[in-house]
C-alpha cells in the first residue's frame, strides 16, 4: 500500500512522516520518530500504557490511525520534562515510588497530566477514575495514587482556586 | 440475601533462595581511573529494586558514596555466572557476592593509597565521602579519585574484586530423608477481613493487616512498596486471575485484558504493614528480601476468610463467586463460622 505523508506537532515541533494509511500513531511515534516513551503493551487499548494527549485529549496511541492525526498537536511522557526540570508529577512518581518495572509509568503520567490539565485540586476518587484505564502489574495502584495527589498539591495555588 | 463478613488469617516461613547447585551468584567490581566504581552483575532488576540493594550494599563495604558505584546487569553473556533473579533471592545471594567483591577490591584500593602515602594499609580508612586517611590522622589522605588515578598510569594495579556467593550443598539423610535444602527463612504473618455477599457470591476483600520479619531491611521504601503491590497481587490471585477457569477444560478462558481479571485502582483494601528485623547471620548485612512473599500469605488468609464468613472451603484458585455460591448451595446456605479477635 502506497505510504501517506502525515504532519502533525510532537511535543511543541512541527515533525512528519511517512506511513502506511493502517500505521497506528504507536507505529509511526515509535518506528517512525524514534519516540519510545509510549509503550506497545497489549496493542488493543486495554493497558494504557500508550497514552498519549492529542489536542489535550487522552487517547490510546495504539488505537488511533496516524493518518488521523495530520494537523493535530500530540503531547508523550517524553515531552513532559522541561528540559533538565522534571514535571511535578515526575518528581512525585519519585519521591513516592510510583514506579517499579515503569511499563505502565509513561501512560500512568500522561493519563495523571490529562487529569490534572482540567482537574488541578483532584479528589483521590478523581484520581481513581483518571487511571483506571491504565493497567499496573507491580505497584498495587496505591503509591502511583498518592503520587498523583501529591503532584496537585504542588502546583500553584492559582490553579488550584 | 445477605452480606456475611469473615476474618482470615495466614502465616508463612519462606525460604529465601534455593539450594540446587549451592546456588551461586557472582560478581566483579572494577574501579574506573575517575574512582568511580562499576559492579558487573548478570542477575536483572525487575523492577523490585535490586540494583538499588546491590548499589547500596557495594558502596557501603567499599566505603565509598553511593553515587560513586554503577550496577551494571547489562549482559548476562558476557557478565559473570548468576542464577538469576527469582526465588526471592537477589537481595540475599547477589547481595553477599557483592560484598565479597568489594571486599577484594577495596583491600587492593588501601594497597594502592598506602602505597601513595607510604604508610601500612592496614592502617588505612575510608570516610565514606571519597577519601582515605590514616585512621587518627585525617590530614593524612588521599582521596579515591587520586588514588585510582595513581593505581592506573603509576602503579599499574588494577583495583577490582571478585564475588562469588553459594550455600553449603545439602544432600538428603539416607536414614531419615531429612535435609537442609535453605540457609534463611523469612516470616510473616496476614490478617485479611472480607465481606460475602451470600447472593452473588462475591467477595470484597475489606483490610488487611500484616508484619513481616525481613532480616535487615536494606532499603525500607523499597521494602514497602513491594509489600503493598505483592499484597494486590495476592488479591488478584486469591480472587481473579485464572488462564483457564475450567482446567484441565480450555474453554471460557479470557482472550485479553478485558477478560483477564484483576482489580484496579477502585478495588484496593486498605493495608497496614508491620516490619520486624530480625537479621540473617549469612545475609549481606543481615538482610534477606521479601521477594515472593508479599503476594503469598494473601491467598490463604483470604480462603480463610471466606470460610470464615460463609463457611464455604474453596480449594482451588481462584475463590470465584461461581464456586462460592456453588458451596453455598451445597451447605444449604451460608454458615457463619465462630470468629476470634474482635470486631471487623
Amino acid at each position: 500500500m502506497a505510504k501517506v505523508p502525515v504532519q502533525f506537532r510532537l511535543n511543541g515541533s512541527d515533525r512528519a512522516a511517512f506511513a502506511d494509511p493502517a500505521d497506528s500513531l504507536l507505529t509511526v511515534l515509535r518506528r517512525g520518530l524514534n519516540d519510545f516513551g509510549p509503550k506497545y503493551g497489549c496493542g488493543q487499548g486495554t493497558c494504557g500504557t500508550c497514552s498519549v494527549l492529542i489536542d489535550g485529549g487522552l487517547r490510546l496511541a495504539c488505537l488511533t490511525l496516524a493518518a488521523s492525526c495530520e494537523g493535530a498537536s500530540i503531547e508523550t511522557v517524553s515531552g513532559m520534562a522541561d528540559g533538565p526540570n522534571l514535571h511535578p508529577l515526575q518528581t512525585a512518581f519519585m519521591e513516592h515510588f510510583a514506579a517499579q518495572c515503569g511499563f505502565c509509568t509513561p501512560g500512568m503520567l500522561t493519563a495523571a497530566k490529562a487529569l490534572l490539565d482540567r482537574n488541578p485540586n483532584p479528589s483521590r476518587e478523581d484520581v481513581i477514575d483518571a487511571i483506571a484505564g491504565n493497567i499496573c502489574r507491580c505497584t498495587g495502584y496505591e503509591p502511583i495514587i498518592q503520587a498523583i495527589l501529591a503532584a496537585a498539591r504542588t502546583l500553584p495555588a492559582q490553579r488550584r482556586s | 440475601m445477605a452480606r456475611y463478613k469473615g476474618r482470615g488469617m495466614a502465616s508463612v516461613n519462606y525460604p529465601i533462595g534455593m539450594n540446587l547447585g549451592g546456588d551461586p551468584s557472582q560478581a566483579l567490581i572494577h574501579s574506573n581511573p575517575d574512582g568511580k566504581f562499576t559492579v558487573a552483575l548478570s542477575a536483572i532488576d525487575l523492577g523490585q529494586g535490586m540494583k538499588q540493594v546491590t548499589r547500596q550494599v557495594a558502596a557501603e563495604t567499599l566505603g565509598v558514596p553511593i553515587e560513586d558505584v554503577y550496577v551494571d546487569t547489562a549482559d548476562s553473556d558476557t557478565g559473570p555466572h548468576d542464577m538469576g533473579s527469582f526465588a526471592s533471592r537477589g537481595t540475599h545471594r547477589m547481595g553477599n557476592a557483592v560484598i565479597a567483591a568489594a571486599r577484594e577490591a577495596r583491600g587492593v584500593l588501601l594497597e594502592a593509597a598506602a602505597e601513595e602515602l607510604e604508610v601500612n594499609a592496614a592502617d588505612l580508612v575510608t570516610d565514606g565521602k571519597g577519601n582515605i586517611h590514616v585512621k587518627g590522622a585525617p590530614s593524612r589522605a588521599i582521596t579515591v579519585r587520586a588514588t585510582a588515578q595513581a593505581a592506573q598510569f603509576k602503579q599499574g594495579k588494577t583495583i577490582a574484586g571478585r564475588g562469588i556467593f553459594l550455600i553449603p550443598l545439602s544432600s538428603v539423610d539416607p536414614e531419615t530423608g531429612e535435609m537442609n535444602p535453605n540457609t534463611a527463612f523469612a516470616h510473616a504473618c496476614l490478617v485479611a477481613d472480607v465481606e460475602v455477599d451470600d447472593e452473588t457470591g462475591e467477595v470484597s476483600v475489606l483490610g488487611m493487616s500484616s508484619a513481616y520479619e525481613l532480616g535487615r531491611v536494606i532499603n525500607p521504601k523499597m521494602v514497602e512498596q513491594q509489600l503493598v503491590g505483592g499484597a494486590w497481587m495476592g488479591i488478584s490471585h486469591a480472587l481473579y486471575e485464572t488462564p483457564e477457569p475450567y482446567y484441565p477444560n480450555p474453554d471460557h478462558g479470557p482472550r485479553d485484558f478485558n477478560e483477564y481479571l484483576m482489580p484496579g485502582p477502585g478495588d484496593l483494601a486498605p493495608y497496614s504493614i508491620t516490619i520486624l528485623e530480625r537479621p540473617a547471620p549469612d545475609g549481606p548485612f543481615g538482610g534477606k528480601g521479601p521477594g515472593e512473599m508479599c503476594a503469598n500469605p494473601v491467598l490463604p488468609a483470604v480462603a480463610n476468610a471466606v470460610y470464615n464468613a460463609v463457611g464455604v472451603r474453596v480449594n482451588d484458585l481462584p475463590i470465584t463467586p461461581e464456586k462460592i455460591l456453588r458451596g453455598i448451595r451445597a451447605n444449604g446456605g451460608a454458615k457463619p463460622q465462630a470468629r476470634r479477635g474482635g470486631a471487623l
